[in-house]
């Protein structure tokens, strides 16, 4: 079930609504949004999917840095390319709407920040996760002294089992802890 | 998860696991019979082995691929530890990354039920499915504690173990089908809400929910009535839906806030969250009031003793002249029933019928404590919430893991801003990491005393310029009374001098609020603090005295002086018309001095800092100044509302043109905040001072002048030298005189409010309410602690078997090593 070239069935609106954390207007603003990025004749498909260089010209995604993992974790297309499609589009708004709760938030973030898609993040996805945050600019990196001694304090507070990366739980436990998460994992269209 | 190894995690071994470790020897025998049997079962490490060699056959619908590390992976890992490479020699174990783990050992790590639990699909239904079983459970029937096995482990005990099982997909998905159509709409709804699944699937199992309901709803009879409840019940939710989203629609300002978001992040977003906030609980004042208080007495004007005074421009400020007997003062509105029909003259086409009648006291009595009633309860469920959000209860062992997952604010778009963001991540990463250093770092006896000394210094300049100010504002105040109360007995006309000189006080209060911080910013200057937070704490506090004493001289004035000289002079026989008219000139002179700081502070600074300094960094946004600013205008608007009704108004106009000033200012003045700002916190806190010492504050003093203060004689609803509560109670008794159904209210104010026992039984209850919930969060505590214990625990065992696995497979492989490309993990 997709949606029609221009406009939303009423009863898909109403299903987005009950499935979504989104509001109606939300929904119709999306779509809106949606068929803008389409060529005029992908429009006229049931199901349109929007490659992810096209999705990356949104200016809420353009300068986020982490736009590619965002886009690869709520792809359900089948080479893992990144595109999606309106229902994509909607889960990921859904994820990052005003009323989704802590859960469905700290789980979209953590396979966000998990860059190998392993279940887990280990070193390597730590060390992705602090270079993303502090920019591509060669002085705000941290030097690897620094950075090491980062990543090894990070797992000392939050891996609870020492295993030497941190799942799920241990993320949500860490996540639970800070009541600025919910307001900052925010995009608005 | 066990489709690839033969792992039986229905093991018997397993559950036994879950009892008590008095059972520790079969617990123990059982597993490493379970490993004896592996060493000696060749045919499972064959098949280890083969389907090792047959590559990864990807079956499990939802997985994503790699699932364990590559050769070169691991490679470039053990590069990056060379130096750590000697310390790692003697832990081994410690950590389950190690790259000597065979492939398939690997693989195994991989499909672990932790790792797997946040991204297979099947894993999330089988969660899913367990919390619904939870969910009906819980609204059938309360599981007693009796009914869970007897462990040591106190954990365990009522809590769900989310373990993902063997079943296959459709017979999980069916379960879960089944549950969700056992709960109620509502509730289904929210779950199928809350699954981190994508927007196709959870299609799919509302489909079929709705199906296998229809269904059984088809086959079962329902009574007609029950169906009919149903559909209104449908209906309701409909209609509740639509109404939210058309809420949601007229949302305020949606588009300059999302702006401002986009640029600045959520600290400067936060204040102009705030203003909205405030705007709101003024139109709810406004119409409060509006509606019984102004309406009726507008329908029905009194008689005016002196004509109106001609209209100049200076009302505007000063709040007099023209707009002395209107409907802005107290002192317009009368004191008896309305409509006014005297008892033996009835021309008056509205006194012919006795339907409506108005009681302007009581109403003006009741609306005034209604409003500063509800605003109260608004208050303290806000600031109760927004605490609950940020109170934390085990004491969090350090922000460094906080920081690099919570920090980054997703809403800032602007390319200019990230790069702000980041720098600032840095920086606080940075200082983070040098405290762990620093911390071991010794001041000397000298250095701290310096600091203490320096500190001292700038706390003594600032509360000396406070008291300073405060002293000078008392003197000047009482000069401006005398010389009201002495030209009273000049008998010229009062020329537009005299009324603008009334505008002396606001003006000298306004420039101290101004310039005073300014000074509080340089002595801090000189300061050196340990952490930001301090800082901004104690800037904060220094603001907060200054503001708090400021107004605390100015309610002595009004209350003791303005109201004490009633006696005798013109001006101040209508005292509370007065107050009320200072009030008005308070709150537009500090709107105009805030348009001049905006105007200096931010654009001049700007301009100056552009072109003379030719530097490239805008001022910052100071939000802890302007949300206090907006604090004290509240707290000037509350204190004003007995005395003046139709002050919420002017509030309202104020907040409306400051929003968009404040707003195009930052915009095109400011940049980003370079320190750091902890939003929920600080927000938090503003809610908290406009609680506490903002709405209490003025509050007590409106408690003081109803209860103690005697009104003035010739004007307002409560004319005749005594309190308003007298005046009240008096009122009062002469309504229960009239109707005497209302006397149960007489009886229950006098045996409930008045009786102390009453007070004391409830202030009880309350302590010991208070004393219960310490309690429970001291369980908590203990519970986490002892979870983190337990979790340990399982690491370590989890860290045994897998070394004992690997140890086997590798006793298995030492025979047959004449195959070398058998082996590549290691």
């Amino acid at each position: 079930m997709g949606t029609t070239a221009s406009q939303l069935a009423k009863d898909s609106l109403s299903e987005y609504q009950e499935l979504t954390f989104l509001t109606k207007q939300e929904i119709l603003l999306a779509h809106r949004r949606f068929t803008e990025l389409l060529d005029r004749d992908e429009r006229n498909h049931p199901n349109p999917r929007v490659p992810m260089e096209v999705i990356l010209t949104l200016p809420e995604l353009k300068s986020n840095p982490f736009k590619t993992r965002i886009c690869q974790v709520f792809s359900t297309s089948e080479d893992k390319d990144g595109s999606l499609t309106f229902e994509d589009f909607l889960d990921l708004l859904s994820a990052f709407s005003d009323s989704a709760t802590l859960e469905i938030k700290s789980h979209y973030a953590f396979r966000i920040f998990d860059f190998d898609d392993d279940g887990t993040l280990d070193y390597g996805d730590l060390e992705k996760l602090v270079n993303c945050l502090t920019g591509e600019t060669e002085d705000t990196r941290l030097t690897s002294e620094e950075m090491r001694q980062l990543i090894s304090n990070i797992l000392d507070e939050s891996d609870i089992d020492k295993d030497g990366t941190v799942n799920l739980s241990e993320f949500q436990h860490v996540i639970s802890r800070s009541p600025d998460f919910v307001s900052s994992f925010k995009i608005v269209l | 998860m066990a489709q690839n190894v033969n792992f039986d995690l229905s093991h018997p071994a397993v559950e036994a696991g879950l009892e008590s470790p008095a059972d520790e020897n079969v617990v123990h025998d059982s597993f490493s019979q379970l490993i004896a049997e592996q060493s000696q079962n060749e045919g499972l490490s064959d098949a280890i082995e083969l389907q090792h060699l047959q590559g990864n056959p990807d079956d499990d619908e939802g997985r994503d691929n790699v699932a364990y590390l590559s050769p070169s992976e691991n490679r470039g890992w053990r590069i990056g530890s060379d130096e750590a490479a000697e310390e790692d020699n003697e832990t081994q174990t410690d950590s389950l990354l190690k790259d000597r783990w065979s492939s398939a050992t690997l693989k195994i790590l991989s499909s672990m039920p932790s790792r797997t639990i946040g991204r297979s699909r099947g894993a999330i239904i089988s969660q899913y499915y367990n919390r619904t079983t939870e969910l009906r459970r819980r609204t059938q029937k309360r599981a007693s504690i009796k009914d869970f096995s007897r462990s040591a482990r106190p954990s365990i005990r009522g809590y769900g173990v989310e373990v993902d099982t063997t079943d296959s997909a459709e017979k999980k998905q069916e379960r879960l089908v089944k549950n969700l159509q056992d709960l109620s709409a509502v509730d289904r709804m929210r779950m199928l809400k809350e699954m981190p699944l994508n927007l196709s699937e959870k299609k799919d199992l509302r489909r079929l929910t709705l199906e296998m309901t229809k269904r059984t709803r088809s086959s079962s009879n329902l009574p007609c009535c029950s169906y009919l409840k149903f559909q209104i019940i449908l209906a309701l939710r409909h209609s509740w839906y639509s109404c939210l989203s058309f809420l949601h629609s007229l949302q305020l300002w949606q588009m300059p806030l999302k702006r401002v978001g986009g640029r600045f992040g959520s600290g400067v977003l936060s204040y102009f969250l705030f203003l909205k906030t405030l705007l709101f609980f003024n139109v709810f004042l406004f119409l409060v009031l509006g509606s019984f208080l102004v309406v009726p007495q507008a329908v029905y004007p009194p008689e005016l003793p002196e004509s109106r005074k001609p209209f100049t421009g200076l009302e505007l400020l000063t709040g007099g002249g023209y707009f002395s007997n209107t409907l802005l003062y107290y002192g317009y509105y009368s004191n008896h029933t309305l409509p006014n029909c005297p008892k033996n003259n009835s021309t008056r086409p509205e006194c012919d019928s006795r339907s409506l009648s108005y009681n302007m006291p009581l109403a003006y009595f009741f609306t005034i404590g209604l409003s500063f009633f509800i605003t109260c309860i608004i208050l303290v469920y806000s600031m109760s919430k927004s605490f609950g959000q940020s109170f934390r209860i085990d004491k969090s062992n350090g922000m460094l893991a906080m920081k690099v997952f919570c920090s980054w604010d997703f809403k800032v778009i602007k390319r200019s801003s990230v790069k702000l963001l980041s720098e600032n991540i840095c920086t606080q990463l940075k200082e983070l990491l040098g405290d762990t250093h620093h911390r071991l770092v010794r001041n000397t006896i000298l250095d701290k005393l310096i600091k203490l000394l320096i500190h001292g210094l700038s706390w003594t300049l600032c509360l000396g310029a406070t008291a300073g100010c405060v002293a000078g504002i008392y003197c000047f105040s009482d000069y401006m009374h005398k010389k009201q109360e002495s030209s009273e007995n000049d008998s010229e006309d009062p020329g537009l001098l005299k009324e603008a000189s009334l505008l002396a006080l606001p003006v000298l209060v306004s420039f101290i609020n101004l310039m005073l911080p300014i000074l509080f910013q340089l002595t801090a200057w000189m300061e050196k603090y340990n952490s930001p937070s301090l800082r901004t704490f104690v800037s904060l506090s220094r603001n907060l005295i200054l503001k708090v004493s400021v107004l605390g001289v100015l309610c002595f004035h009004w209350l003791k002086r303005v109201a004490g000289s009633a006696n005798g002079n013109k001006t101040f026989n209508c005292w509370e018309s007065f107050v009320g008219q200072d009030l008005y000139r308070f709150l537009v002179i500090d709107f105009i001095f805030s348009l001049l700081d905006t105007l200096f502070g931010e654009l001049l600074w700007r301009l100056f800092s552009d072109k003379v300094l030719k530097r490239n960094r805008r001022p910052g946004f100071d939000i802890a100044k302007n949300v206090l600013d907006l604090i004290y205008g509240q707290t000037l608007a509350w204190l004003g509302l007995l005395f003046t009704p139709l002050l919420p108004a002017v509030q309202i106009l104020k907040l409306l043109l400051l929003f968009y000033i404040k707003m195009s200012s930052v915009m095109m003045n400011c940049q980003a905040p370079s320190r750091p700002y902890r939003v929920s916190q600080m927000t938090t806190i503003f809610i908290t001072l406009l609680c506490f010492p903002s709405f209490l504050g003025s509050s007590v003093c409106v408690t003081y002048t109803m209860w103690r203060l005697p009104s003035s004689g010739s004007c307002g609803p409560f004319r005749g030298n005594k309190t308003m509560i007298q005046a009240g109670k008096q009122r009062i008794a002469e309504l229960v005189d009239e109707n005497r159904s209302l006397s149960f209210l007489a009886d229950a104010h006098t045996y409930l409010v008045e009786n102390p026992l009453f007070l004391f039984v409830g202030a009880a209850i309350f302590l010991i309410v208070i004393y219960f919930q310490s309690q429970v969060v001291d369980g908590q505590r203990k519970i986490i602690a002892l979870l983190q214990e337990q979790i340990e625990n399982e690491g370590e065992d989890k860290k045994f078997l897998i070394t004992r696995l690997q140890s086997v497979h590798e006793r298995k492989r030492t025979p047959a090593r004449n195959l070398p490309s058998q082996d590549s993990g290691c």
